[in-house]
């Protein structure tokens, strides 16, 4: 290896395998998580194959969890779409803040990474960028491990969950909710998010009550977007 | 429009939600190409991908058991005292659980 500074936007086999380690202690947590959807979704009754396809292609947990909410003998096109498009919506997000550095790849390396991205490998690829660092091994090789961990949980819980006669009984049944919470109050908190996190769960429950089934994810995610975009943070960051 | 999940519509139901999803993936990037995201739109996302959690959420809390309703009440406070997310939902857990194993 040469002494000179690689490029930021560099991406070469060590970086990935550097990735790839860096993000191992964190997929660890990722395997229990997966343990999780496997079990929720061996209760929501889908086979186990389309749990591991599900896992496998869709790789994005939140999403996953509220797809076996809204599973049935028959699931709801249009309100999946748009619920799934909601929850994985802040992808958009890290795209736009990885552009500076992932427009120099050429188009086809430049989508092949993004499709790996996700909340943990975002957010160290972005530290490692702010560090003067290349940050791209860590989107791609980081992703990976992310993926292979999330696909041995999904499987072990599976696995599991098959096993467990009375999943309510243990609390089981919970599983979803509160993985789904959690991630809410994991989040970023201030008081303009508190009062947008209400609007969106009233309106929910407003839907819930008086509108077709399944709309009320879809309103409480658009009372709460729209009013996000009207009264917007003041500190603007260009 | 509704699908039946029995098999082969699971599969259309999770290719459905993998191309929504590598759309939101490669969105942004290829979005940017052409023009930057405003600062309207990103508040609209950043305040919507919290909101379609709690919308989903606040059902079960006002639907469920006692059981239910004290897994999300100590998740929440959990989750504030100790950040941890697997520790939270743990608690959540072990909550419904104790609740339905005392008053049945």
């Amino acid at each position: 290896m040469s002494d000179l500074p690689l490029p930021l936007q560099a991406l070469n086999r060590q970086l990935v395998w550097d990735g790839f380690k860096q993000l191992l202690p964190i997929s660890l947590f990722v395997t229990v998580f997966g343990v999780a959807f496997g079990l929720a979704a061996t209760q929501a009754g889908l086979e186990n194959s389309s749990i591991l396809m599900m896992s496998a292609w869709v790789f994005a947990g939140s999403s996953q969890f509220a797809a076996l909410e809204l599973w049935g003998t028959h699931v709801a096109v249009i309100p999946l779409m748009i619920t799934v498009f909601a929850i994985n919506a802040r992808h958009l997000l890290m795209g736009a803040t990885l552009y500076p550095w992932i427009k120099h790849l050429p188009p086809a390396k430049r989508y092949g990474v993004m499709c790996l991205v996700s909340d943990a490998n975002w957010a160290m690829s972005m530290q490692a960028f702010n560090r003067g660092e290349a940050g791209l091994g860590l989107v791609l090789g980081g992703g990976f491990a992310l993926w292979l961990f999330w696909m041995i949980g999904t499987w072990l819980g599976m696995a599991f969950g098959s096993a467990i006669q009375d999943p309510r009984s243990l609390g089981l049944d919970m599983v979803m909710g509160c993985f789904m919470l959690s991630m809410v109050i994991g989040g970023e908190k201030n008081g303009r998010i508190v009062i947008i996190w209400i609007l969106a769960a009233c309106s929910s429950l407003l839907a819930y009550r008086y509108l077709p089934e399944n709309t009320h994810v879809i309103v409480g995610a658009l009372a709460g977007g729209v009013l996000g975009a009207v009264w917007m943070e003041k500190n603007h960051e260009h | 429009m509704s699908i039946e999940t029995a098999g082969i519509g699971a599969i259309a139901v999770i290719l459905i939600m993998s191309f929504v999803t590598l759309a939101t993936r490669l969105g942004g990037v290829f979005v940017m190409s052409f023009v930057p995201i405003s600062y309207r739109v990103k508040q609209f996302i950043g305040a919507m991908s919290g909101s379609v959690l709690v919308a989903l959420v606040a059902p079960m809390a006002l639907e469920g058991d006692q059981g239910a309703r004290l897994a999300l009440l100590t998740t929440l406070v959990v989750m504030l005292v100790v950040k941890k997310p697997l520790v939270a939902i743990s608690a959540g857990i072990l909550a419904a659980a104790l609740v339905r194993y005392l008053i049945g």
